[in-house]
């Protein structure tokens, strides 16, 4: 106990000290453990989804164009114990829509959750007829329109779900007798015919996904926030790092005195890492804390952007599991514990007998620059490696890392060469004076610079990345969306009313089918649509690589086009032979943008998809120079829903407004890592200022006045800053290469050319330069306060 | 007379499917469906088939069974329609009707029963007239009678869940039997009542499996058809229900109607071998349960004495195996038995509310 209230006086003493080793412990635990409260949310709500009627659990059995009642019956009437399912979403007002799922709860297997409120004496009835209740957890019950009967509320199911009769939800579908799926029981009777031998080969048996599909999908978004939750987290680390180093150092003679006296070296050890436990458990409680507010600050953004980009909903209130509390707790514990290791093998080895001078930390470390370049030149090759050989989302990640670790790496020595340039216009000693003191601060100034420049580079890198793809995405979005109204029947009678009355318009230019069907090629999901030929489509359709009858080949059946994710996916280009569902094949005549889709896409001819599927034809893109006129005749001929005539603008907008959402995230976690980075400067620089009064007494001594020191003190900090503020520019710039050609094509399957935004570049060097003043604002403060007599007590001390 | 079931079909489909258990609700309108009337007269085939504006209706076989080695056993086929909801009566997938079907096969030492559920209108359960043919699933009851021959004369009639099965050729050896007052059937002294017919006379020739092992069997089985809009009385908490084969040809049905006050409505029909039905008015008949077993943790009066002193008949019944519980969502016992006393024979026994 002595031992250790002896080593924690050390904090009395240096309060900077321990506010910089919490708040550093504190902010990166909280960047990390928010993040992955994120993550976990949005996860657990996906198995939640997958987990609704054993879909996680139970084999499926589908069909190309659905599951017949014919199929139905007869392998019930054969003894087989499936249970049919249609899915469907229900569009509300106001652009939002639920996912709804069909049952028939008289075949549904026991074990499969989901039905669990219909199952009840007082409910059955009018779950199963008139008024025909649908299922849903309360909050989304409550965003049912008032037409539906009030549903059945199941607190257990996910959000966003509403589970019916298979009739009702066959007639709200508008889509009569249409089975999507048959969940296959667990348990069949002994002795049954083959599947084959009752259906044919029509239908195909799936095995429960391993991973729900929502997980697969947005993967990358959640492989994207962890990134930045782990680079945060490491620039915490830093300043974690660089205090306890410190603090070690300073703490070198009480360690020596304590082994002098007799306390054990185990003893000492032991302490000291209880100490370190204390105190990353209190860094991990704030941080736990903070990380919290920081999922829940974030979350609405989160929860919007899935929704938008991927229909997958996600509650809108945390809930988080104790394992979550333990995996942040246990991170903040295991990051000190790496941040403390040099210090504790230092402090393990370190001779008892060893002059009690403290060394100082910062002190010419040439040989540990020189570690740290060779360490940076094999990141830098396994970096290249990396991007020679490596796959896959995780190794651009990777590539980014080995990119940005060796970058930092190699800081210093870069630093010092610059400094020993400048050395060489040095005139009068003075300047001699504070560029070699600059060199000799580097030290322990290095891992606040490194974090500097690691926050610049990345925060030019996502940023250029984000204006890249807004660039590009809203010139894409305006060629894709050209056509002025997008309409949609209620039913396929109503639909070729609308068709025929638009046709028969002088003000309307074109009424174009918008058909598509959905398909799986080698498993991922795809929508193939069939297009009418028309001049919108061969004037604005965005191409990015097509050969130059494309077209016409289109047109006549024999060409297709890929979105560009899809053809990526399957490494296909014009020239390439694609076989929707192994029905028509067709060459691939060229490669379009569809930024935003999860799913792949391909497009064919009109005449080739209704041949062959015939899809319902429901939607249509109508081109006319009067949208307001046509759109008021529509509104007087029927009675339009709220989702069923869009207009171009509304469209726009819409998507925009998602793809501001899903950058909004990255934005937010950009800025706080570059707060973190600042507070790393400021923490490594208050603690230094204290030693640095024995560098400074002499030159006050010598008749430079204090005010003359501080300012001094300022633009040397500010001269290291914006160093590494320009050496962090060509860096951002390869970040952002690596985001935006490894990273979002792997993530998303699609590459946007790189744009520079220098703008951007100044905004941050100000920044950097500003907040490395700011925190070196207050050590020089403190220098131009200090009373004479301090310094004058340097020269008494002196040993 | 399967009175019980007027009653219980009214919740059974909805407590089955809700996987809870008990009488309640037995008030239930029968408002918005066809009324059950005293002047409707039965007529065939057509009766066979469905009747989907009453409430509930059921196609129930029992069967008395010897193996090649004279062991007996006993074989049921039961299946149950209800209609939803008067206002619901669409097609396909809303066509608002669920069925319910359940089988059983007792031997002395065991007993094996299964339960399904289907909605109707959809093919995968339900009643076809011509062809007959009754089915839920892979279980069926289908006409193999001759063109010009009552559809129901000849049936062949399959069950199979995990553990056992059975197809078995039933043959009619005598007229259908119309219960109560021309097939009007009264279930209560407050006059609830049902339209109610029996082929009591079949003769049996096929084969049940257990554990995958096929035994041939021989024996005779007795089918009730029952339908009605109106449940019973609310006071009503159970039923003994007898089906007996006199030695004689003739066949005895007997229902011991239990009141809550204690009290009971006891009809039944005494039918001549020769198919003739003689309604047995409430009182003629005198029941007595001998003493109760533990079953399924209740306890349920497995030994009857059974008495019809216009006929001579005096008759001590004991049950083939005393675990024939139909454990399903809706339980009940119900089981062959055997009986002796001025007659000896075999026969069925359904008992609910215990």
């Amino acid at each position: 106990m002595t031992i250790l209230a002896t080593l924690l006086s050390h904090w009395r003493r240096k309060p900077f000290q321990l506010l910089a080793l919490i708040a550093g412990l504190a902010v990166a635990t909280a960047l990390w453990s928010g993040v992955q409260a994120l993550n976990a949310q949005a996860r657990a709500a996906y198995d939640d989804a997958a987990a609704v009627l054993g879909g996680d659990r139970f084999d499926t059995l589908v069909a190309p164009g659905g599951v017949t009642l014919a199929n139905y019956a007869a392998l019930r009437r054969a003894g087989w114990r499936v249970s049919p399912v249609i899915e469907d979403r229900l569009r509300l007002p106001g652009g939002r829509s639920l996912r709804l799922l069909g049952i028939d709860v008289f075949t549904l297997p026991p074990t499969a959750p989901g039905a669990g409120a219909a199952r009840t004496e007082a409910s059955l009835a009018s779950f199963l007829s008139p008024p025909y209740r649908l299922i849903a957890h309360p909050g989304t019950a409550a965003l049912l329109p008032g037409d539906l009967p009030p549903p059945l509320v199941d607190p257990t199911l996910p959000e966003g779900l509403l589970i019916g009769d298979i009739a009702l939800v066959q007639k709200l579908a508008n889509r009569p007798g249409a089975i999507d799926r048959l969940i296959l029981a667990e348990s069949q009777k002994p002795g049954l015919a083959p599947l084959e031998q009752i259906v044919g080969a029509r239908l195909t048996r799936h095995p429960p996904a391993e991973q729900p599909e929502l997980a697969r999908l947005t993967d990358s978004f959640h492989l994207n926030l962890t990134a930045f939750g782990l680079l945060s987290f490491v620039v915490g680390l830093f300043i974690v790092h660089a205090t306890i180093g410190l603090a070690f150092e300073q703490r070198r003679a009480m360690a020596r005195t304590l082994l002098a006296i007799g306390v054990s070296r185990r003893a000492l050890m032991l302490t000291v890492l209880a100490e370190l436990l204390v105190l990353a458990a209190i860094g991990a409680a704030l941080g736990m804390a903070l990380g919290y507010l920081l999922a829940a600050a974030l979350l609405e953004d989160v929860t919007a952007t899935l929704r938008g980009l991927y229909g997958a909903e996600v509650p809108g209130t945390l809930s988080l599991s104790p394992l979550w509390w333990l995996a942040g707790g246990a991170m903040a514990l295991f990051g000190t514990l790496v941040a403390a290791l040099s210090g504790l093998w230092k402090l393990s080895r370190m001779p008892v007998l060893a002059t009690a001078q403290p060394v100082a930390w910062h002190g010419v470390e040439r040989r540990q620059f020189r570690v740290q370049t060779v360490l940076a030149a094999l990141l830098a090759l396994g970096g290249l490696g990396t991007a020679l050989w490596g796959q896959g989302l995780v190794a651009g990640f990777a590539l980014m890392g080995a990119v940005l670790m060796a970058a930092a790496l190699i800081l210093p020595t870069l630093l010092a060469l610059a400094l020993r340039a400048a050395r060489r216009f040095a005139t009068g000693p003075l300047s001699e004076w504070f560029l070699a003191e600059a060199r000799a601060q580097m030290g322990g100034l290095s891992l606040a610079l490194m974090a500097l420049l690691l926050a610049l580079a990345v925060n030019i890198g996502v940023g250029s990345m984000v204006s890249s793809f807004r660039l590009t995405f809203l010139g894409w979005l305006d060629q894709r969306l050209a056509s002025d109204l997008y309409l949609r029947g209620e039913d396929a009678a109503q639909a070729a009313a609308m068709e025929s009355m638009l046709q028969a318009r002088a003000d309307v230019d074109a009424v174009l089918p918008v058909q598509h069907v959905d398909l799986a090629h080698e498993g991922f999901p795809y929508e193939l649509y069939g297009i009418r030929d028309n001049a919108m489509y061969r004037d604005s359709w965005p191409l990015l690589n097509a050969a130059p009858d494309a077209w016409d080949r289109v047109a006549d059946g024999s060409g297709i086009l890929l979105s560009e994710q899809f053809a990526r996916r399957f490494s296909l280009g014009p020239g390439d032979r694609f076989a929707p569902a192994g029905m028509v094949s067709a060459e691939v005549v060229g490669i379009y943008p569809d930024y935003g889709n999860p799913t792949g896409q391909a497009i064919t001819s009109e005449a080739t998809l209704n041949r062959y599927w015939s899809p319902e034809r429901l939607r249509f893109a109508v081109r006319t120079g009067a949208p307001d006129d046509v759109r008021a005749a529509l509104e007087a001929s029927f009675a339009l829903g709220p989702e069923q005539l869009v207009d171009q603008a509304a469209l726009k907008a819409f998507s925009r407004q998602i793809f501001e959402r899903t950058f909004t995230v990255t934005l937010a976690l950009n800025v706080l890592t570059f707060a973190v980075a600042g507070l790393a400067l400021l923490t490594s620089l208050l603690t230094l200022a204290d030693m640095r009064l024995p560098q400074l007494a002499p030159l006050w001594a010598m008749g430079l006045t204090r005010a003359r020191l501080a300012r001094l003190e300022l633009a040397r900090a500010l001269m290291l800053a914006l160093i590494t503020a320009f050496l962090a520019i060509p860096l951002g710039l390869l970040v952002s290469w690596i985001l935006l050609a490894v990273v979002n094509v792997e993530a998303f399957g699609w590459r946007i050319p790189q744009a520079l935004f220098p703008g951007q570049w100044l905004s941050l060097l100000a920044l950097a330069v500003l907040s490395a003043g700011l925190a070196a604002a207050l050590p020089a403060l403190r220098l131009r306060r200090v009373a004479p007599a301090v310094l004058l007590r340097i020269f008494s001390d002196a040993r | 007379m399967r009175a019980k079931f007027l009653a219980m079909l009214l919740l059974i489909l909805p407590a089955a499917l809700a996987q809870a258990q008990g009488y309640g609700g037995l008030g239930t309108s029968a408002k918005g469906f066809d009324e059950v009337r005293p002047e409707r007269r039965l007529s065939f085939p057509a009766d066979h088939a469905q009747h989907p504006g009453f409430r509930i209706e059921w196609w129930y076989v029992t069967a008395n069974l010897q193996a090649a080695d004279g062991s007996a056993m006993g074989v049921q086929w039961t299946l149950f329609r209800q209609a939803l909801s008067p206002e619901a009566r669409g097609t396909g997938w809303a066509a608002g009707q669920a069925w319910m079907g359940h089988a059983a096969v007792t031997t002395v030492t065991e007993h094996r029963f299964a339960e399904a559920f289907a909605r109707g209108g959809i093919g995968q359960a339900g009643v076809t007239e011509d062809p007959f043919e009754a089915f839920i699933n892979d279980w069926s009851m289908r006409s193999t009678a001759p063109t010009g021959q009552d559809p129901l004369s000849d049936l062949r009639l399959v069950a199979r869940a995990d553990d056992f099965g059975y197809d078995l050729s039933l043959r009619a050896e005598g007229p259908l039997v119309l219960q109560g007052n021309e097939g009007y059937s009264v279930k209560s002294p407050q006059g609830q009542a049902s339209h109610y017919y029996s082929q009591p006379f079949y003769t049996l020739t096929g084969s049940v499996t257990l554990d995958g092992a096929a035994i041939p069997v021989t024996g005779t089985a007795w089918l009730d058809r029952e339908w009605s809009s109106q449940p019973l009385t609310g006071s009503q908490t159970g039923w003994d229900w007898f089906a007996l084969n006199l030695p004689d040809g003739a066949r005895l049905m007997a229902y011991n109607l239990r009141d809550a006050d204690g009290g009971a409505y006891t009809p039944g029909t005494y039918i001549h071998p020769d198919g003739r039905p003689e309604p047995l008015a409430d009182g003629a008949l005198i029941l007595t349960e001998l003493d109760r077993e533990t079953v399924a943790g209740r306890e349920i009066p497995l030994r009857w004495r059974l008495a019809l002193p216009a006929k001579g008949i005096d008759l001590t019944t004991a049950p083939l195996n005393a675990q024939s519980y139909m454990q399903v969502a809706f339980p009940y016992w119900e089981g062959p038995i055997e009986f002796t006393g001025t007659h000896e024979g075999v026969g069925y026994l359904e008992m609910t509310g215990y």
